[in-house]
C-alpha cells in the first residue's frame, strides 16, 4: 500500500451474487490515474453493482477490487475518505438548502466547519447554484438536483470520483450542461469512473469504455474501437406495406454490403451496418431494381444498440437477429487491446 | 476568493478518525434533523394533536366511568405523557425509512463518517422533540384541570424518566425502520407493538379492573405500566395514596423503570446499529 499504484481502479474477476442471481460473473477492469473509464451497458447489466462495490457500499462475493491501492473491504474506512460517489438517484437532503447540504457533507468528510463553508460557497458558484444556494433543495429542478449532488461529491476533493448514470432522466439541455461540468473536472485531472446507458455520453466523456452485459465485460477500448466493430455507420430503412421489408432484407443481404441486415419487426424497419461514401446510392439502386417501395431511409452513427448488436448478437434490450462482425480498425486510436500489461 | 482548482486537492490528507468523531458526526446529524423539524412544523403539531385528543376523550368521555380513587385527570395525565413519548418513538423509525427511501443514507454510507452517527443523531433529536412535546402536554393538562402535587425535584425526575424511557423505545423503532425500510410498512408495524403496549397497562384504567387474570398479569408487569406508575407517584406526591395498591414511595417503580430502560438500550442500540451497517 505504500507504493503509488499506477492504476486508480483495479478489478479482477469480480463476482457478486444476490441469492441465486449472478449480478457480476467475473468482471475485470482497470482505470489509470487521471483517466476516465466509462462503464457502458443496458439496465441490469451490473454497472451499478460494480460502482457500489468500489465505493464500499456492497461487499463482493469473490474477486479483487482495489481503488487507489486500497482493498474495498479491508481498507474501506480509509478508502471512503479519498473517493466520492454521485449516484443515479440524486441523494441530497431536500429539506436542507443547497448550501446546508454541501456544508453537511464537508463536515462529515471532516474537513472542518470553516473549510466546509468555504468549499460549499465555491462549488455553488462553480455549478451555477449561487442564486438558489439558500433555498430548500426540494424547490430545485431535476438538473439543479444533479448538479447539487455532484457538487456534494466534490466537497471532499476526491482522488477518484464515481458517477453512476449522472444524466439518466435529464432533459437534453441539462444533460449537456452536466457534461460540460464533468469534462472540466476531467481536464483538471480527476480520475473518473462513469456508468452510462448512452453511447454518446461515454463517447463524449470517457477515454476508455468497458461494455458490460449480463454481469460480464464483453468489450473494452476507446469509443472509436467500439464503433469500428459495428463497421462505421448504420443504415436504417422502412418500407411500404406487405412483404417489402423482407424482400428488402433479402436483396440487401445478397448485395455485398459489409454486414447482415437486421429486421426489427415491431418498428417495421431494417438496420444494416455499412461503410463507404456511396452506400446510400447503392442501397437505393438495389431496392429500386427490385421495385421495393422505401418510406424512410437514414444513415446514422452507431448507437449503443448497434454496438450491442455487433458485440452480442442482440440489442441492448434483447432481440437476437443478425450478427454482423467486423475486424477492428484503429482509426488512429490505439487498438482495443484489453487493459492487461 | 476564486474557485479553486480541484487539482490542489489530489493527495489530500485523509479524514481524521477517533472516538471523538462519533460525537462530532452525531452533532452534524442533530443539526440536520433539527432543521427538518424546524422546516416541518406540522410534524410537531400532529404529534401533539393526537395526545390532546386522547386527553379530551379520557378526561371528558370515559373518565366519568373510570374509578381510580384519585382525581381522574391527575391519574390520567402521567399515562398520557408516557404514551405520547412512546407513540412519538415511532417517528424515529419512520424518519429513517424515509431517509433510506430518499437515498441520502446511501450517501452517508459512502462518507468516512461514523457508522452510528445517523442513528445517534436521529434519536437525540427525537428525544429533544419529546422534551418539548411533554412540556406542551403539561400545559394542556393544566388547562383541563391537571395539577402537579409532587415537588420540583420529583417533577424534573418524572420528565427525565419519561424522556429516557421514550429514548429506549426510539431505538426499537430505529431497528424496525432499518429492518423494514418501507415507510408505510414501518408505520403499520409500529402500531402493532405500540398499541397493545400502551393500552394493556395502567395508563388509563387501574390494572385491577383488567380481566381475565392472565391479561391483568401482563398489564401489571408491562414496563409501560411500571413507568407510568413511577411518573404518577412522582407527579402526584401524597395524592398517590388514594390509588389502590400504588403507594406514595416511587423508589421501587423508578428503579424498575430505569432497569427496563437500560435493558432495552443494551439490547436494541447494538441491534439497530448493526441493522444500519448492514443496509445495502
Amino acid at each position: 500500500m505504500l507504493h503509488e499504484p499506477e492504476h486508480a481502479v483495479v478489478v479482477e474477476d469480480l463476482v457478486r451474487t444476490f441469492g441465486s442471481v449472478e449480478a457480476l460473473r467475473g468482471v475485470s477492469l482497470r482505470a489509470e490515474r487521471g483517466a476516465v473509464l466509462g462503464l457502458l451497458g443496458p439496465n441490469g447489466a451490473g454497472k451499478t453493482t460494480v460502482v457500489r462495490i468500489l465505493t464500499t457500499l456492497l461487499r463482493p462475493t469473490s474477486g479483487r477490487a482495489e481503488v487507489l491501492g486500497l482493498d474495498v473491504e479491508r481498507d474501506a474506512a480509509e478508502l471512503r475518505s479519498r473517493i466520492a460517489l454521485s449516484g443515479q438517484f440524486a441523494a441530497v437532503d431536500t429539506l436542507l438548502t443547497g448550501r446546508e447540504n454541501l456544508v453537511m457533507v464537508g463536515e462529515l468528510y471532516r474537513v472542518g466547519a470553516a473549510e466546509a463553508r468555504r468549499r460549499a460557497a465555491d462549488l455553488l458558484e462553480r455549478f451555477d447554484l449561487s442564486d438558489a444556494a439558500d433555498r430548500m433543495a426540494k424547490t430545485y429542478s431535476g438538473g439543479m438536483h444533479r448538479r447539487l449532488d455532484l457538487a456534494a461529491a466534490l466537497v471532499a476533493r476526491p482522488e477518484v470520483l464515481f458517477l453512476d448514470e449522472p444524466t439518466t432522466g435529464l432533459d437534453p439541455r441539462s444533460r449537456i450542461g452536466l457534461w460540460e461540468i464533468i469534462r472540466e473536472l476531467v481536464d483538471e485531472g480527476t480520475t473518473l469512473l462513469l456508468t452510462t446507458q448512452y453511447l454518446e455520453e461515454a463517447d463524449r466523456l470517457a477515454d476508455r469504455i468497458a461494455v458490460i452485459d449480463s454481469g460480464l465485460v464483453i468489450a473494452e477500448g476507446t469509443a472509436d474501437d467500439l464503433k469500428s466493430r459495428v463497421g462505421g455507420d448504420v443504415l436504417e430503412l422502412r418500407t411500404g406495406a406487405g412483404d417489402h421489408l423482407r424482400q428488402a432484407a433479402a436483396a440487401l443481404a445478397g448485395a455485398g454490403f459489409d454486414g447482415e441486415p437486421a429486421l426489427e419487426t415491431d418498428t417495421a424497419s431494417l438496420r444494416l451496418p455499412v461503410t463507404g461514401g456511396d452506400v446510400l446510392a447503392r442501397v437505393v439502386r438495389v431496392l429500386d431494381a427490385q421495385g421495393i417501395e422505401v418510406v424512410e431511409l437514414a444513415l446514422h452513427r452507431p448507437t449503443l444498440d448497434d454496438v450491442f448488436l455487433a458485440l452480442t448478437g442482440h440489442g441492448a434490450e434483447d432481440q437476437a437477429v443478425a450478427k454482423p462482425r467486423r475486424g477492428r480498425r484503429g482509426r488512429g486510436a490505439p487498438p482495443a487491446e484489453a487493459v492487461s500489461r | 476568493m476564486s474557485a479553486p482548482a480541484l487539482q490542489e486537492s489530489v493527495r489530500t490528507v485523509r479524514a481524521p478518525t477517533g472516538p471523538q468523531w462519533i460525537v462530532r458526526d452525531s452533532m452534524v446529524m442533530v443539526r440536520r434533523y433539527l432543521l427538518h423539524s424546524y422546516r416541518q412544523p406540522e410534524l410537531i403539531v400532529f404529534s401533539t394533536i393526537q395526545p390532546v385528543m386522547f386527553v379530551i376523550l379520557f378526561r371528558y368521555v370515559f373518565g366519568g366511568a373510570i374509578h381510580t380513587g384519585a382525581d381522574y385527570v391527575d391519574y390520567l395525565m402521567p399515562g398520557i405523557f408516557v404514551q405520547t413519548t412512546v407513540f412519538n418513538a415511532l417517528l424515529t423509525g419512520l424518519g429513517l425509512a424515509y431517509d433510506l427511501q430518499a437515498g441520502i443514507i446511501e450517501r452517508f454510507k459512502s462518507l468516512p463518517m461514523s457508522r452510528s452517527a445517523v442513528l445517534i443523531g436521529r434519536n437525540l433529536t427525537d428525544m429533544l422533540r419529546n422534551v418539548f412535546v411533554i412540556l406542551l402536554m403539561l400545559a394542556v393538562g393544566y388547562l383541563v384541570g391537571f395539577r402537579i402535587h409532587g415537588g420540583v425535584v420529583a417533577t424534573i425526575g418524572a420528565i427525565l424518566l419519561i424522556v429516557v424511557f421514550g429514548f429506549a423505545f426510539q431505538w426499537i423503532s430505529a431497528l424496525i425502520g432499518v429492518a423494514v425500510r418501507n415507510p408505510e410498512a414501518v408505520q403499520s408495524a409500529g402500531f402493532i407493538w405500540v398499541f397493545p403496549l400502551t393500552f394493556l397497562s395502567s395508563a388509563f384504567v387501574p390494572t385491577g379492573s383488567i380481566s381475565p387474570a392472565w391479561l391483568q398479569s401482563i398489564a401489571v408487569h408491562n414496563p409501560f405500566t411500571v413507568t407510568v406508575n413511577a411518573v404518577r407517584q412522582l407527579l402526584m406526591g401524597d395524592e398517590a395514596r388514594h390509588i389502590a395498591g400504588l403507594g406514595t414511595d416511587p423508589t421501587a417503580n423508578v428503579l424498575i423503570a430505569l432497569a427496563w430502560t437500560v435493558g432495552l438500550l443494551v439490547v436494541f442500540v447494538p441491534l439497530a446499529v448493526r441493522g444500519y451497517r448492514r443496509l445495502s
